[in-house]
């Protein structure tokens, strides 16, 4: 029976994993923003050929 | 006659999606509605960021009116840049904006790749549903000021303002919460897989102290719910105490105090294994019910005073030289420089230019206000047209506008406390402590030793937990489906003001009709299509509100302008050209009647008079553009008998066209100032009447605190709403009638919930009066009860809204 005491404490030391993860994945902001990553992850992730030219019209702007 | 085409046929701006009053601004076969939106496609196209315009149909937004740097220069000034950016040092500053007109995914993508754009940007990334952008940048490479423009220049102009300044931001409380529920919810089933031997083995595991291990566990398992997670319910119970009213809160904290006491001393005393697995599913229901209720809309501020709707910095001269400074520092006497549609934020004299100011914003007049110089102008009007100087005559706090704030009624907090849950839980509350008092009675006479267990499960079986979720899970289900239809609630408690309603007033420009949505019409002889073009010609000469909107009243096919001679535009009277071989004369009354005395009439309204050759034609009448569905909508309401009024700021030329509506007998009032408004919701208060009021404008303001329901109608949700109780998507203003409807189907739903909770108390009392309540079936009952109610209401108030028509 006393691999009963054994089992106990793994599972709940796996739990408190869990929770410690959950924890820290709130913390760290992750639950702060459910809906944008669903927008996000659709773009590409192809960078443009030549940034060089990037800031020219914004000069003409002004 | 003027021609008149479908939207349909007409060019749209391949930007923003509006229609293109000609067609004669287009790069690569693509048609713009003017010059910015043009700009924008090239400065897009040219970064290779034109998959904007594939994840959604024409996203941009229009930029109105012409990009003008000088109006981001107070971002130069240090204190102000302080007050906005989070994080600074010489290589990184961080920032959050607010952006209100961020819509769709292709905002997303724009906003998320600013760095393509200018390499000064590190980082930008957007929260679609708070609005807001984080933008990292590097202050070596691109001043602030710079990223300000640069985002109004593709559309997005933040919101700066004195609010967003000085509000900080509150998700360190939201993730409080959050590690609340995680925490109880790790203990409830911990606790509950620990207590599965005790109920199920029938005392096999006495042996080898597992039953004892069990039971400890589950003591020091319940010991973070109990001082963590509930703390909230005990704070807020104890604060209630001591003003002396019982809340709702303390019912469940004696549930769970008492709960807990019974469950430690049997534990301590060996005599058995408590409630604890009940008592932290109580906690993680309620907690998980608090979170679902008080979800809130995070991008929306229902609490705006006067300080959301003033800039920040406000541009001074002083002999010549010009200054940003803070308007918070503004003094009596300065010169301020206002440009086009920039906003007056103080009182003031004109001392220079051609003021035309909006005022549709503080008073819901329509049409720009011709001012002259020594002229007093309050603050909060727009200017339209070219830069204006301004002498202020008093601080911003002491503004007209500003004065309303004054009213007591801003001070007031509404809507809070005074559910018809409230005294329900007190009658629960009571019937509860008289129940117990009974059983222990009676066993104090029948068997003294069963005081103790009898008396204690009565109080842990009788929580009202199942009571309060009922409540919180219908209004927070039903605040989800008010939201889905672009009806944005502040909170739970409004669904049970809105049941209440009878009397319901609504304000004119804005409200019933759509914003900058006037149309012109013309009436008088019929013109040719010669004179026509000639009109249109000349108009296009000239800046004045007025005339633009002639000039896209004349449909036109093709490209047909023609040359004007000698233009000439009087201030505030009218305009004088020759287009075409004839003389047109164009403007008020008092104008024409100067060259041709007594030909045109004087009306109500603004109108466009038009002179030919010195012939009097007719005129242009600014009609509005009332929303779709009203008339039904009217008819609806009418039908189940509301009593409906009409509050309008501007003057009473709309008066045919509202009685067409709302009917001869209809209660139409023009011409009311913002105090007249709030005066008057008082008196069908004092009248005992709850009164629902839809407006829009900063003028509305005292009115919409005033009522019981204050709804501010928006055709731009988040932007420009004045305090109130709930955000209404202008687009849906003709659902209001079904909004009420299941507002008041909210109630019954409770309280069929409340009968149900009442017959799991009835059946859990039961066992509980006669000392024989098993931690068993309490475990059982608890969860049960809570679950199967939360299911009920759920069901029930999304099947009303279906219903309903929601």
């Amino acid at each position: 029976m006393s691999v009963f005491f054994l089992l106990i404490c793994v599972s709940i030391l796996v739990a408190g994993g869990f929770l410690v993860a959950f924890l820290i994945s709130v913390r760290s902001g992750q639950f702060d923003d459910d809906y944008t990553p669903s927008i996000r992850m659709l773009f590409d992730d192809t960078e443009p050929s030549d940034t060089a030219s990037a800031s020219k019209t914004l000069t003409k702007i002004k | 006659m003027i021609k008149t085409k479908s939207a349909n046929e007409r060019i749209k701006c391949f930007h923003c999606g509006e229609v293109c009053n000609d067609d004669n601004i287009s790069v690569d076969e693509k048609y713009f509605c003017c010059e910015s939106c043009k700009q924008v496609y090239l400065l897009l196209n040219e970064n290779d960021l034109c998959i904007y315009y594939e994840f959604d149909k024409a996203p941009g937004i229009k930029t109105k009116g012409k990009f003008i740097s000088a109006r981001f220069a107070y971002l130069d000034d240090v204190s102000i840049m302080a007050k906005l950016v989070q994080f600074n040092s010489d290589s990184q500053v961080n920032v959050t904006f607010s952006l209100p007109q961020m819509h769709c995914s292709s905002c997303v993508y724009l906003l998320e790749n600013l760095h393509r754009i200018d390499p000064g940007i590190i980082k930008s990334q957007t929260n679609f549903q708070r609005r807001e952008v984080f933008i990292i940048f590097d202050p070596q490479k691109i001043s602030l000021r710079k990223v300000v423009e640069l985002l109004s220049f593709i559309g997005y102009e933040p919101n700066i303002n004195l609010e967003s300044t000085t509000t900080q931001k509150k998700s360190n409380f939201n993730h409080q919460r959050i590690y609340k529920i995680g925490v109880a919810g790790f203990c409830f089933a911990n606790i509950m897989m620990l207590s599965f031997p005790e109920y199920f083995s029938s005392g096999k595991i006495e042996q080898a102290g597992l039953k004892e291990t069990f039971t400890w566990l589950n003591l020091v398992l319940s010991l973070p719910v109990l001082f963590f997670s509930a703390s909230g319910f005990f704070i807020s119970a104890w604060k209630g105490l001591q003003q002396k009213y019982l809340n709702i809160d303390a019912p469940i904290a004696i549930a769970i105090l008492v709960t807990y006491a019974r469950s430690y001393v049997e534990i301590i005393s060996g005599h058995g294994a408590g409630y604890l697995d009940s008592g932290a599913g109580i906690v993680f229901f309620m907690l998980i019910g608090r979170w679902f209720q008080d979800k809130t809309y995070d991008s929306f501020s229902f609490d705006r005073n006067y300080r959301s709707y003033f800039p920040l910095g406000v541009t001074v001269t002083n002999n010549g030289t010009e200054k940003n400074i803070p308007v918070t520092q503004l003094k009596k006497g300065d010169t301020i420089v206002i440009r086009n549609e920039e906003m007056i934020p103080a009182d003031a004299i004109l001392i220079g230019g051609n003021a035309n100011v909006d005022y549709s914003f503080v008073s819901g007049e329509n049409t720009p206000v011709h001012k002259k110089n020594g002229d007093l102008i309050y603050a909060g009007g727009k200017q339209m047209g070219r830069a204006i100087q301004l002498q202020v005559a008093g601080e911003v706090s002491q503004n007209y506008i500003t004065q309303l704030w004054n009213n007591d009624i801003f001070h007031q907090k509404k809507n809070e406390d005074k559910s018809f849950i409230h005294p329900w839980s007190r009658y629960f509350t009571l019937a509860l402590f008289t129940v117990a008092a009974a059983t222990l009675i009676f066993w104090w006479i029948e068997n003294p030793a069963k005081i103790l267990p009898a008396v204690s499960s009565v109080l842990i079986i009788a929580c009202p937990c199942s009571l309060l979720l009922s409540a919180t899970f219908t209004y927070g289900n039903m605040l989800r489906i008010f939201g889905k239809n672009k009806m944005y609630l502040k909170n739970a408690n409004v669904i049970e003001s809105l049941s209440k309603i009878d009397t319901i007033v609504f304000d004119k420009t804005g409200t019933l009709t759509q914003h900058n949505m006037s149309n012109m019409s013309y009436e008088g002889t019929p013109l040719t299509e010669r004179e026509l073009i000639a009109v249109k010609s000349v108009v296009k000469q000239s800046s004045h509100p007025l005339s633009k909107m002639v000039a896209s009243s004349i449909l036109i096919d093709g490209q047909n302008d023609i040359a004007v001679e000698e233009f000439k535009e009087y201030a505030g009277k009218g305009l004088e050209a020759r287009a075409n071989n004839l003389n047109i004369k164009l403007g008020s009354s008092g104008f024409i009647n100067q060259s041709n005395p007594g030909s045109a009439p004087f009306g109500n309204g603004s109108q466009v008079n038009v002179l030919m050759n010195n012939v009097y034609m007719g005129k242009f009448n600014v009609t509005n553009q009332y929303r779709d569905g009203l008339k039904q909508l009217v008819k609806a309401l009418q039908k189940n008998n509301f009593e409906l009024q009409v509050l309008s700021g501007d003057n009473d030329s709309e008066n045919g066209n509202l009685r067409k509506i709302f009917g001869d007998s209809a209660n139409l009032k023009f011409e009311q100032s913002p105090q007249q408004k709030l005066d008057f919701i008082a008196k069908l208060q004092q009248d005992h009447k709850n009164v629902l009021m839809l407006g829009d404008g900063l003028n509305d303001a005292g009115a919409l605190m005033q009522s019981n329901v204050g709804v501010a109608v928006s055709d731009n949700t988040s932007r420009f709403s004045p305090a109130c109780d709930a955000i209404l998507d202008g687009k849906n203003v003709r659902l209001l009638d079904k909004f009420l409807a299941f507002a008041k189907s909210g109630k019954k739903i409770v309280t069929a919930s409340f009968v149900l909770s009442i017959l799991y108390n009835v059946v859990g009392l039961s066992f509980a009066v006669q000392g024989i309540l098993s931690p068993m079936v309490a475990a059982i009952l608890m969860p049960a009860s809570s679950i199967s109610i939360v299911l009920l209401v759920s069901v029930l108030s999304s099947a009303s809204a279906r219903f309903k028509g929601l």
